[in-house]
Parts: structure tokens; sequence; C-alpha cells
């Protein structure tokens, strides 16, 4: 299939994903705010996040052994700039109230106004970054 | 118990839809950022599929008058534009770019390609927690919640 059916049969479900757990636990799926309510100072209420979290996990691991292949997966083996990444991320997304998932799935379709600011706003600067990683700097 | 199924079937689904989007490889989202270079568009259909479906659902779930295992729908009510959204899309945006990871493909990986993905969701959950204690510490904590 065409890479742009697979990705919007993707995102229909992830859409689909996000219209459940409105439905079903009242709860807008922001995957950053999930997991860090999952991380010191935790919130009391942690088992639906914990549950969430645990099928966000074992899917690729289902999908693998049911489809008897391996998933595409390439990312940069750089340690020091896979840490740095990570710190930057995870401080970003709290200060920031949400990452892709619940500022561009969630907030969009909500016609919230930050949503659309901080989501104008973080993919810009991502594509931003990777232009001048890939070819700003001596590229 | 069945809340805890429902939540766990539902990062499934979440989690399927990055698997078969492709988002959940680091490689085709720089592909999708890089907009200058050989730029691969295929993501954006991620996003418009995802809006596409979740705005008429949200609005269907909503309609209801409390969800299925919860007793309020708990929607974000702010609509002010501060300082912190700025400043926190700014930096995820640069943490992004700089090697092709969001929050819920990074988790997901987990279950693809641990050894290459757990420092940098390591890292994620140390600055997650370091900025929340931080603001903990900052704020007056709310009284319930």
């Amino acid at each position: 299939m065409h890479d742009f059916v697979l990705a919007t049969i993707g995102g229909a479900l992830i859409g689909l994903a996000a219209t459940l757990l409105m439905a079903a636990h009242g709860k807008v799926m922001g995957v950053s705010g999930i997991v860090s309510r999952l991380t010191p100072p935790i919130e009391s209420e942690w088992g639906w996040r914990l549950s969430f979290v645990l099928g966000v996990v074992a899917a690729p691991v289902a999908f693998t052994a049911a489809t008897q292949s391996s998933i595409p997966f390439t990312v940069t083996n750089n340690m020091p700039l896979l840490i740095a990444a990570g710190l930057i991320v995870g401080a970003g997304t709290v200060i920031g109230s949400g990452c892709t998932s619940g500022h561009g799935v969630c907030g969009l379709p909500r016609l919230s106004p930050r949503s659309f600011v901080a989501t104008a706003i973080f993919m810009g600067v991502a594509m931003v970054t990777v232009f001048v990683v890939r070819h700003g700097l001596g590229g | 118990m069945m809340k805890h199924v429902s939540a766990f079937l539902i990062g499934l689904l979440f989690s399927l839809g990055l698997v078969i989007s492709g988002m959940i490889n680091p490689a085709k989202v720089l592909g999708f950022l890089d907009i200058l270079g050989a730029w691969d568009a295929s993501l954006a259909f991620v996003m418009a599929g995802a809006v596409a479906v979740n705005f008429m659902g949200h609005r269907l779930a909503t309609r209801r008058p409390h969800p299925l295992f919860a007793g309020n729908f708990a929607l974000p009510t702010r609509n002010d534009i501060d300082l912190p959204l700025v400043g926190g899309a700014t930096l995820f945006g640069i943490g992004w770019g700089l090697v092709g990871f969001c929050p819920g493909p990074a988790i997901a990986s987990l279950g693809a390609a641990p050894e290459q993905s757990i420092a940098f969701v390591v890292a994620m959950l140390v600055g997650m927690s370091i900025t929340r204690l931080v603001q903990a510490g900052g704020l007056r904590r709310p009284s319930a919640s």
C-alpha cells in the first residue's frame, strides 16, 4: 500500500483512540501529560495512565509477532544527542502543556487557541532544527 | 478492572496507528520535518487523518452526559497564550527536530527497538519529572485535583 494510504489509516486509528479515551475516560489523549504524571510527583489517578502506557508499548510487540516482520526503525546512535534531546522534549512538553498528541490530535479538533499556537510553534521549530542540523552546519 | 482494560486497549490502538503510519520511525519523522530537503510528506496525512476522525469523534463523545468510566469530561479550559506555552513548545520543537522522537512514538518504540530508544525515554522521563518537581515547588499546590 502507498505510504500516504498507510499514513491516513494510521492517523485515523490515532484519532479514534483519542475519541475513545474521551468517551470512556473523559481524558485528553496527550501522551506527554499521561506519561509525565507517572513520574515524581506522581498523581493519584495513575492506574489508567499506566494501563494506557503498557498498551502503547505492547502494540509494536504484538504487531511484530502477528506479521512476522520487523517494524522499519532508524534513529541516531549518538548517545549524548539522544540524552540531550530526551531532556529537552521532557522539559518542553511539560512546560508547554502538551506534545503532538495532546495539542495536535486532541487540541486542534477542540479548536483550542493554545493548541493551535503550540502546534504551529513546535512543528515550525522542529522543521527549522532539522534544516539547521542537515543543511545549515557545513552540510 | 474494565477501566484498566479499556485504557490498555486504547493505548494499543493509538500505538498501532503509530506503527502502521510509520510515525514510530524517527528517520521517517525527520524526513517529514525536512521540508527543504528530500521531503517525505506522508506524515502530514497522519495528523490530517487523526484530526479529521477526532474532530467528529470528540463532538460525539462529549455529547453524552458523562464518560463511560468517569463522572465528568476533564477538558482544558484555558485559552490564554502565555510564555510557558510558547517557550515550552519551542523547546519541544528543538528536541523533536534533533532526533525525530516525540513522546508517543518514543514510548511506543520501547516495544519495537528498546535498545535504541531507552536512553531517550529515560532522559525524557527525567526531564519531565525535574520540570514537574520545580513547578510543584514554585507554585502553591492545588488543594485538590
